[in-house]
């Protein structure tokens, strides 16, 4: 076995070799540069898994406590490192486990190759023992998926299935192998990447007469605005956008993904967007003449009314992928294209310009929100402690470095309001699914993804209770990670809408938790529960210093409303800021 | 609201794709999830090997019709997808009609039946017949009204296939898509230098 291992991991073997199709399929993984996979073994998969025995000093294999803990890690992990994130499940139960995960990362353009087994072909069809349809089931939440029924298919749809993920817009790919395919001996005539699918197309061509005329409608502009998203990231396209931004002395503004693209601090960064972003950003969104929007969606978050959204701008949108092109908001000039490349064609033909007056005037805004938000928020007057103190207290500690994976609520438009980030992939959040439950697992693979970074794990004291069985995966593989529960004793956010929109009728989000500290302590974790301001500048430090994962629950107001908000079905200017 | 009902007609969509299981399921759901109905579809290899054909027909507006293509065309299995309406493709149905052959024989003038629907006989049996026709929805339907006094016995229509009026067909797109292989550097002039070892006579 040793020998043959040697000789299989060589890149394309000329000669024909004999292997099994779980022992391609490993092979396939390393040379496309694997090095982590999450999972978790069953039935229908055991035979990847007995492979896998052989390669466990190439592969490292970490076992999560749910199949949905593994694909959230595989998506931290993809976040972070920026290459692809690798999970292995069994058929029926374990494949259905990942759905909420695959449907995370296609919303949220997350590179991943889901491998999951299936029932001897021969029982395809037959409701067999841990049999379902995952191809049927997946196909809404995957970029591609394929059912191999043969060894022989292995390697070049393997090949296919990691050109796809990264390629392009990437998202999620799921490959499901019947367990005779995994077992069967086939020749192995070595592995070749795949860099060309006839029918697909991740780039569209670049049309040099639409840089033309988005260059002259930005220099024209006398209130020019830049938005832009995730995209930016997805194409390490972070240096080119910041030459773009700093050459055009536009303002810019970021969605929730694209946070971090350029630091936080950045003179020309106004804020975040959206249903709880910041005050000038949403405002001014009303009153520009031209908004560049890059790699971004126009989520219904951020642009609320589409009606009244923009409605007296021109629109320039860059963007990847053609099918995003006037799907919410009609551009005027659209700029089809990977930014990596468009963005210095771009650059190249703007004018080097200050919008001094312009930018002021988000300056303003900001000062306005500061006086009536973010200054009681960060420095609140009484007693209890408010989820934003914390967050600029650890902002003191990581001093931006960190990255910071945040789950779904309240805490989460908190943590990316006020968190401040010097680094790109520094933030990994559930954007477009909100997915409560995320945070531990992502945080678990962001560590995996990035480890000479701290990883800090926001969570809320909901959310965390929908995956913390993923402690043990901490426990057993002794990742570090740094949890901090922000605890209202609520569902903050339902209870927050309630509030604002249903006359304080708090239906069923009163929610009891267990003692944290202790159930960390179960997994062996280190924690610690404070419920004083006092306590919170040497708890975080002690969380920092630790050496290892830790978990700190910080007991904060009860009912506190994340402020400014653009209700549902309002337009970005009329954002409130109470 | 209105005016986008009023905007609503119907759409010819005409989709190439590799011929790759699943894939239909994948077109359909684009469709499903927008609560649009398919109202006829059609799905066939096309002239050129290894590549399907779909005719999809809908009725929506031309917004929806031009986003729903470009979800269609971002699958990876898809070449291309094109949308026309009806006065910018020739379009028919194909429909097949059985009649006991005793009726028919005793009680209608086959041969004026044949010529004003233009219709042929496909099979001719001491049982039963099976006439066709083509062509568009009403002349189809026409023969229906007419053999069902007789005791129409069975009918089938087929979907709608339809070719686009303003096209060059898509063997000159597909070398676009087909992966132009460099070929061998031409070295030039490699001969020249061994002079009569090569150009002797």
């Amino acid at each position: 076995m040793e020998v043959a291992q040697e000789t299989l991991t060589a890149p394309a073997a000329k000669e024909a070799v004999e292997l099994s199709g779980s022992q391609a399929l490993l092979d396939a993984l390393i040379i496309e540069g694997v090095d982590t996979i999450f999972g978790y073994p069953g039935g229908a998969i055991m035979p990847i898994y007995d492979a896998l025995y052989d390669y466990k000093e190439k592969l490292n294999h970490i076992l999560v406590r749910h199949e949905q803990g593994g694909i959230h890690a595989g998506q931290g992990y993809a976040r972070t490192s920026g290459k692809v994130g690798v999970v292995f499940a069994t058929s029926g139960p374990g494949a259905t486990n990942l759905v909420t995960g695959l449907a995370d990362a296609q919303i949220d353009s997350t590179p991943l190759v889901c491998i999951t087994g299936q029932v001897f072909a021969h029982l395809l069809g037959t409701d067999a023992f841990q049999e379902t349809d995952v191809i049927n089931i997946t196909t809404p939440v995957t970029k591609w998926n394929y059912q191999v029924t043969d060894a022989n298919e292995i390697p070049e749809v393997i090949a296919k299935a990691f050109y796809i993920a990264k390629s392009g817009r990437p998202g999620p790919v799921l490959i499901d192998i019947t367990k005779n395919a995994q077992i069967q001996k086939f020749d192995y005539k070595g592995y070749t990447k795949c860099d060309h699918i006839r029918s697909y197309r991740p780039k569209p061509i670049v049309r040099p007469q639409y840089i033309k005329e988005a260059a002259e409608l930005i220099n024209s502009a006398k209130k020019p605005f830049i938005i832009w998203g995730q995209g930016v990231i997805l194409g390490s396209a972070e240096q080119e956008f910041k030459t773009f931004v700093e050459k055009s002395g536009i303002p810019a503004a970021w969605t929730i993904l694209g946070a971090g693209a350029i630091p936080t601090d950045h003179p020309q960064n106004v804020g975040m967007l959206g249903m709880h972003g910041n005050y000038g950003p949403n405002v001014l969104t009303n009153e520009c003449d031209v908004l560049i929007a890059i790699g971004m969606r126009f989520d219904d978050r951020v642009t609320g009314r589409l009606d009244k959204y923009a409605k007296q701008a021109k629109v320039i949108h860059l963007d990847i992928d053609p099918a995003e092109i006037d799907k919410n908001v009609k551009s005027t000039v659209p700029v089809w294209g990977d930014c990596k490349e468009t963005l210095p064609l771009l650059t190249a033909l703007v004018e080097q310009k200050e919008h001094t007056d312009w930018l002021k005037l988000f300056n303003e805004y900001t000062q306005k929100e500061y006086d009536a938000v973010i200054h009681e928020e960060l420095n609140p007057s009484t007693a209890e402690m408010t989820m934003g103190e914390v967050i600029k207290q650890l902002n003191q500690l990581t001093k931006g470095d960190a990255v910071i994976v945040t789950d779904v609520g309240q805490h989460q438009m908190v943590a990316c309001r006020y968190a401040n980030l010097n680094k790109s992939r520094s933030n990994v959040t559930s954007g477009g699914l909100g997915t409560m439950g995320f945070a531990l697992p992502a945080a678990i693979g962001a560590k995996f993804g990035a480890q000479q970074r701290d990883v800090i794990a926001i969570i809320g004291d909901g959310g965390f209770q929908m995956t913390l069985q993923e402690l043990g995966t901490i426990m057993q593989t002794g990742v570090e990670v740094k949890i901090i529960i922000l605890n209202n004793r609520f569902l903050g956010m339902v209870r927050q809408w309630q509030e604002l929109f249903n006359e304080r009728r708090y239906s069923f989000v009163d929610i009891q938790s267990p003692d944290f500290v202790a159930v960390a302590a179960a997994y062996g974790i280190k924690g610690k529960m404070i419920d004083d301001r006092k306590d919170l500048q040497a708890a975080l430090k002690e969380m920092m210093e630790h050496k290892g994962s830790f978990l700190l629950e910080v007991m904060v107001t009860k009912e506190n409303n994340v402020f400014p908000m653009v209700p549902q079905g309002c337009s970005v200017s009329e954002i409130r800021l109470k | 609201m209105s005016n986008q009902e009023t905007d609503k007609q119907e759409f010819n969509i005409t989709v190439y794709t590799e011929n790759q299981i699943g894939l239909l399921n994948r077109i359909a759901i684009i469709f499903t999830r927008r609560k649009i109905n398919i109202d006829s579809l059609n799905t066939s290899p096309s002239e050129i090997e290894s590549i399907h054909r779909f005719n999809i027909v809908i009725t929506e507006s031309e917004d929806v019709v031009r986003k729903l293509c470009r979800q269609i065309e971002k699958q990876v299995e898809v070449l291309k997808v094109y949308y026309h309406t009806n006065e910018d493709v020739i379009w028919q149905e194909m429909a097949l009609y059985k009649v006991s052959t005793d009726v028919i024989a005793e009680k209608v003038s086959v041969e004026r039946l044949l010529r004003e629907n233009g219709a042929r006989v496909v099979t001719l049996r001491k049982d039963y017949t099976v006439f066709e026709t083509t062509g568009h929805r009403e002349e189809t339907d026409n023969l229906i009204s007419i053999l069902q006094p007789y005791g129409l016995i069975e009918f089938v229509r087929s979907a709608r296939v339809a070719i686009i009026k303003d096209s060059e067909g898509f063997n000159s797109k597909l070398r676009d898509f087909e992966r132009l292989e460099p070929g061998e550097d031409v070295i030039e002039n490699e001969y020249l230098n061994k002079g009569e070892k090569v150009f002797s006579m």
